[in-house]
């Protein structure tokens, strides 16, 4: 960037973004219409999964945070109305639970088994492909909650003390992976799957992203995702402290 | 709080909306201090979580404000991952140093856990007896 171009950043900045407050007008309507931009242009190309809106307007948010120089922690500050909301958001999770809890009490042995398997599958295999590439402590205390819904791993990872942007990075990975190769990698593995099966899977491995993928599918998909993804947080927050002691003991 | 005042509030949308949106805050927080004062490995929104599950079951039925006001928060969850997405941009040096065993983690971690999941998931359901009442 040229000097002179800088210097007038540096000057629109102080006029658009004088006070805190200012700032957090301006960054939370970028995030707003960042994602909505991100959902249109979703919707238009027929839900590709590179196009997923939590990929574009994440990529917007950081282009503009570079454009006009603006520093993360400025950032996360200014959008901590938002990110205020990720705490109801994850008390609301009991809701698609309780919904299902008549679907749940008939099969609760099978998802029960499934959830439990696919809970330490997905945090020990992490772990392990990690470590077996020279992972750090960090790394793996950031990667072990990935398969869990964002603000679960956010504050488990912050809570045992890994890096919460790594974490997040983590999920939202894990979360577009997993939505992207489900249908090939299952289809490969296991043949045709009916939609509780289908549903779940995606719901438990890739959580939100899994899930909106799965309402696409069917209603039933998408409930047992929504069931699968509250219930793997919960089963992954149990197994945090188990998986801590793993790291420690290894790393 | 009776009933039948329950009732007629949930009939204005808004304020049904504004009444769940304040349950969802009041039980966070009693989840932060119930994780605080047990001293449990859990963050308190997870156990927030957990007394909205219980305090469900014990009512029985759930109210449309609650059920609006959580489709609303949920859907739109990738909304609130950006931020903390965006992250990464911080975190470049971490990232590009650990990006192997980090993205492999991810995403042969990811193909694993579909694998093992609905392999599972299907083997335990066809294996077991379908009763009637069964409505998978």
């Amino acid at each position: 960037m040229s000097a002179d171009l800088y210097a007038w950043v540096v000057w629109a900045k102080q006029w658009l973004m004088d006070t805190h407050e200012m700032a957090s007008l301006f960054w939370i309507a970028v995030t707003l219409l960042a994602y909505s931009m991100g959902t249109a242009i979703y919707r238009r190309s027929q839900a590709h999964p590179l196009l997923l809106p939590v990929l574009t307007g994440t990529a917007a948010v950081m282009l503009l945070l570079v454009l006009t120089d603006t520093s993360y922690d400025d950032y996360f500050a200014a959008v901590h109305p938002l990110v205020f909301m990720v705490g109801p958001a994850t008390v609301a999770l009991a809701v698609p639970l309780f919904s299902q809890i008549r679907h749940l009490k008939a099969i609760w042995w099978p998802v029960t088994v499934a959830l439990l398997t696919g809970s330490v599958v997905a945090i020990l295999s992490a772990l392990l492909i990690a470590w077996s590439f020279g992972g750090t402590t960090q790394t793996l205390l950031s990667l072990a909650p990935k398969s869990s819904t964002m603000p679960i791993a956010t504050s488990l990872s912050a809570h045992f003390g890994g890096l919460v942007s790594l974490a997040a990075a983590a999920v939202a990975i894990t979360g577009i992976a997993g939505t992207m190769l489900s249908g090939p990698v299952l289809k490969w593995a296991l043949g045709p799957l009916d939609d509780v099966v289908h549903g779940f899977t995606l719901g438990l491995t890739a959580h939100a992203i899994g899930t909106a993928r799965a309402l696409q599918i069917s209603e039933t998909a998408g409930a047992f995702a929504a069931m699968a993804m509250s219930l793997n947080g919960l089963v992954t927050a149990l197994l945090m402290p188990l998986a801590v002691m793993w790291i420690t003991a290894v790393a | 709080m009776s009933e039948k005042r329950d009732d007629t509030l949930e009939t204005i949308f808004l304020n049904a909306m504004i009444r769940a949106l304040s349950i969802l805050i009041l039980l966070q927080w009693c989840g932060e201090v119930l994780a605080k004062g047990m001293r449990l490995p859990l963050p308190g929104s997870l156990v927030g979580m957990l007394l909205l599950l219980a305090w469900l079951m014990t009512r029985g039925r759930l109210s449309q404000g609650m059920q609006q006001t959580s489709q609303a928060l949920l859907q739109n969850l990738m909304l609130l991952f950006i931020p903390f997405i965006t992250g990464i941009i911080a975190q470049a040096k971490q990232v590009s140093a650990q990006w192997l065993p980090f993205l492999a983690a991810c995403v042969l971690g990811a193909v694993v856990s579909l694998i093992a999941t609905a392999w599972t998931l299907r083997w335990m359901l066809s294996s077991r007896k379908r009763s009637p009442d069964d409505v998978s």
